[in-house]
């Protein structure tokens, strides 16, 4: 299910030159896991080929099986109704464009498209400043670094679970820890929670605190950049600010580029939180303060059992996700940094 | 500003790491770079020492007051807790949710390491093909399968069961796992299986005896996080159970949300952090499998 894969950053492949395991595009470095040692003799060699074959289709059989029934099946059905009426108990009935007419007109729904815009403009990159922030502090060895390092992971853990979110709408509540300590500051009372127009910063500050997960990334990034740069620039007469945007953000940039990719794409399925942090009475906040797009889906899809509109709703989340992905990895060549192989 | 700072103390780390500086000024630094994590941690730590200071807490304290330990403390909320939730006790939550943790954890690791097994050591025709697919489905958003897997499972009758949560995790769907294992089983010696075979293995047995033995960290890293994320999941068993009595821990607090947690607000509090006490005491016995797999499934993509 998702919420795996919101409380854990799932790798993608860093698309460098040894991604896939395919035979033909070898690239750079030996293929690991490559070819099997080759027998002698053609009749033999074809038979090992038809042996390992069904080996691989054994092995790969309950994955197949899961990508057809649970992936690729759902997905074209998901298609297909996004362009009809379904309400799960009648049968689907054709309506064209409907969905997408009603859903482009739909207010609420665009309520929607805002509150997860906002929650992903400024809630990833405060996450990953953060989270690289902090990783510059701990690459030292420095006595601790290893109990800090773990304890500031922890929150990427239990940051999605039902109990981090009730913890959250109470210290974000009126009259709570953040209202009190707003108020010393002399700014404005009243909590978060109650507020339509700022409870999304209290789920902003909930990711920002599960910064941990990118941290680690960026810290075990930060430990392959040669010593040898930095030392060099030194001597030079480079400052530490010209050090960190010459030699630390360039070598880092294709770790940069895995947690922007994969916050983002995270950041946009957002709903466990945004559920319990806005309900009151009903999920997803008042006045839809928190009614991100995934919340939305639900009211219409369990709630409203408008099952049609649910899926064109989903794929346009889909064609939103991935037109980020390609904008991002085209931007890559711009700013992504990848070593030559057998440097 | 701060990003201007950390990065001058990165420039001064980086000498200390290759020959510790002694003197005043490296005191002077060590001192700031400890006041500079401490401050960090106080952040982190905040929400958890709060919730663990408002479950000792009368139910008007909890909210409005800033102490973060009560000055008299009372169990009562504890206490409450054996009445369960709505007449349900609350170790039939914890049932739940630890049925469907172990169930999870078991189908992803025995599911994904074939995968990966195939993919790192099976040279099969297709294999770019799948892998490619496999890739594919990391980036998914899991959405877009909602609907029609829901659909799906109600044709099949079987909403309100455990099959709709676990059935996926026995066929591999979660293609983080799979490509965590195949990372680390590339990264073994070759000359292993490759005698292994010359003395005519077959795969199953280079599977069973060569590879998953020595896979065990993989194992291990995958099983917690399959426990954590099956043990946090709430919108699997949001839209699939229905009947009280079949609801894991994340569903039971949402009754108490629901339910106004007002008139028992430390009871909530009490519960919010009984639920973590699982995961946290995964996290504190195997944090660096989590925090080591993390890194390198992020490293070499």
């Amino acid at each position: 299910m998702d919420a795996a894969v919101t409380s854990v950053p799932a790798p993608a492949p860093r698309p460098g030159p040894d991604s896939p395991p395919d035979r033909g595009t070898a690239g750079a470095g030996p293929v690991p896991g490559g070819r099997p040692p080759r027998p002698p003799g053609r009749a033999g060699r074809s038979r090992r080929a038809r042996r390992e074959n069904l080996a691989g289709y054994l092995f790969m059989s309950p994955w197949i099986a899961g990508f057809l029934l649970l992936t690729a099946g759902p997905m074209a059905a998901s298609l297909y109704f996004a362009f009809t009426d379904y309400n799960l108990f009648d049968a689907p009935r054709w309506i064209g464009l409907d969905n997408f007419t009603e859903m482009f007109g739909d207010p609420r729904w665009r309520t929607s498209v805002e509150v997860t815009g906002w929650y992903v403009v400024i809630g990833t990159p405060l996450k990953l400043a953060a989270a690289l922030g902090v990783a510059l502090l701990l690459d030292q060895s420095r006595r601790g670094q290893g109990f800090y390092r773990a304890a500031f992971y922890a929150p990427s853990l239990i940051g999605a679970s039902v109990s981090v979110a009730i913890v959250w709408r109470a210290i974000f509540s009126d009259g709570a820890a953040v209202d009190r300590t707003q108020q010393l500051f002399g700014l404005e009372a009243g909590g978060w929670i109650g507020d339509p127009d700022r409870i999304i910063y209290s789920l902003v500050a909930l990711t920002v605190w599960q910064f941990g997960a990118p941290m680690v990334i960026f810290l075990a990034g930060l430990k392959q950049v040669p010593r040898e740069l930095y030392e060099a620039a030194q001597v030079d007469g480079a400052g530490p600010w010209r050090r960190f945007w010459s030699i630390t953000l360039p070598m880092i940039s294709p770790v940069l580029f895995f947690n922007v990719l994969l916050e983002t794409i995270h950041s946009f399925q957002i709903f466990g939180s945004a559920y319990i942090i806005g309900s009151q009475g009903n999920a997803c906040g008042p006045a839809d303060g928190t009614l991100v797009y995934t919340c939305y889906l639900y009211i219409q899809g369990f709630e409203n059992s408008r099952m049609g509109l649910a899926s064109a709703m989903a794929w346009m989340l889909l064609l939103a996700v991935a037109l980020v992905t390609a904008v991002l990895f085209w931007s890559q060549r711009r700013w992504v940094h990848y070593e030559e192989a057998g440097r | 500003m701060s990003l201007a700072r950390t990065g001058a103390r990165t420039g001064r780390g980086h000498r200390t790491r290759n020959a510790p500086r002694t003197g005043a000024a490296g005191r002077v630094g060590s001192v700031a770079w400890h006041l500079g994590a401490l401050a960090v941690l106080a952040v982190v730590l905040y929400p958890v020492v709060w919730v663990l200071g408002g479950s000792f807490k009368p139910n008007d304290e909890i909210v409005g007051s800033l102490e973060l330990f009560p000055t008299d403390p009372i169990t009562d909320n504890y206490r409450r807790l054996a009445d369960g939730i709505a007449d349900i006790p609350l170790t039939t939550f914890f049932g739940n949710s630890l049925l469907l943790a172990l169930g999870s954890v078991i189908g992803v690791t025995v599911s994904s390491s074939l995968a990966a097994y195939a993919f790192a050591k099976v040279g099969f025709a297709g294999r770019g093909l799948l892998f490619t697919l496999m890739i594919g489905t990391l980036l998914l958003p899991y959405h877009v399968l909602l609907i029609p897997q829901y659909v799906l499972f109600q044709k099949l009758e079987l909403i309100n069961t455990y099959t709709p949560l676990l059935l996926g995790k026995y066929l591999a769907t979660d293609a983080f796992f799979v490509f965590l294992m195949l990372q680390f089983m590339r990264g073994l010696p070759r000359e292993l299986d490759e005698a292994a075979r010359l003395d005519g293995c077959g795969h199953l047995r280079i599977y069973w005896s060569i590879v998953l033995p020595l896979c065990r960290p993989a194992l291990i890293t995958s099983a917690i996080f399959t426990f954590i994320n099956a043990w946090n999941d709430f919108l699997g068993p949001l839209i699939y159970l229905n009947e009280p009595e079949k609801y894991t821990v994340s569903l039971g607090l949402k009754m108490f949300v629901d339910q106004d947690g007002v008139a028992n607000y430390g009871g909530m509090i009490a519960m919010s952090l009984v639920a973590l006490l699982p995961v946290l005491a995964f996290f504190l016995a195997f944090q660096r499998h989590l925090i080591d797999g993390m890194a390198t499934s992020g490293l070499k993509g």
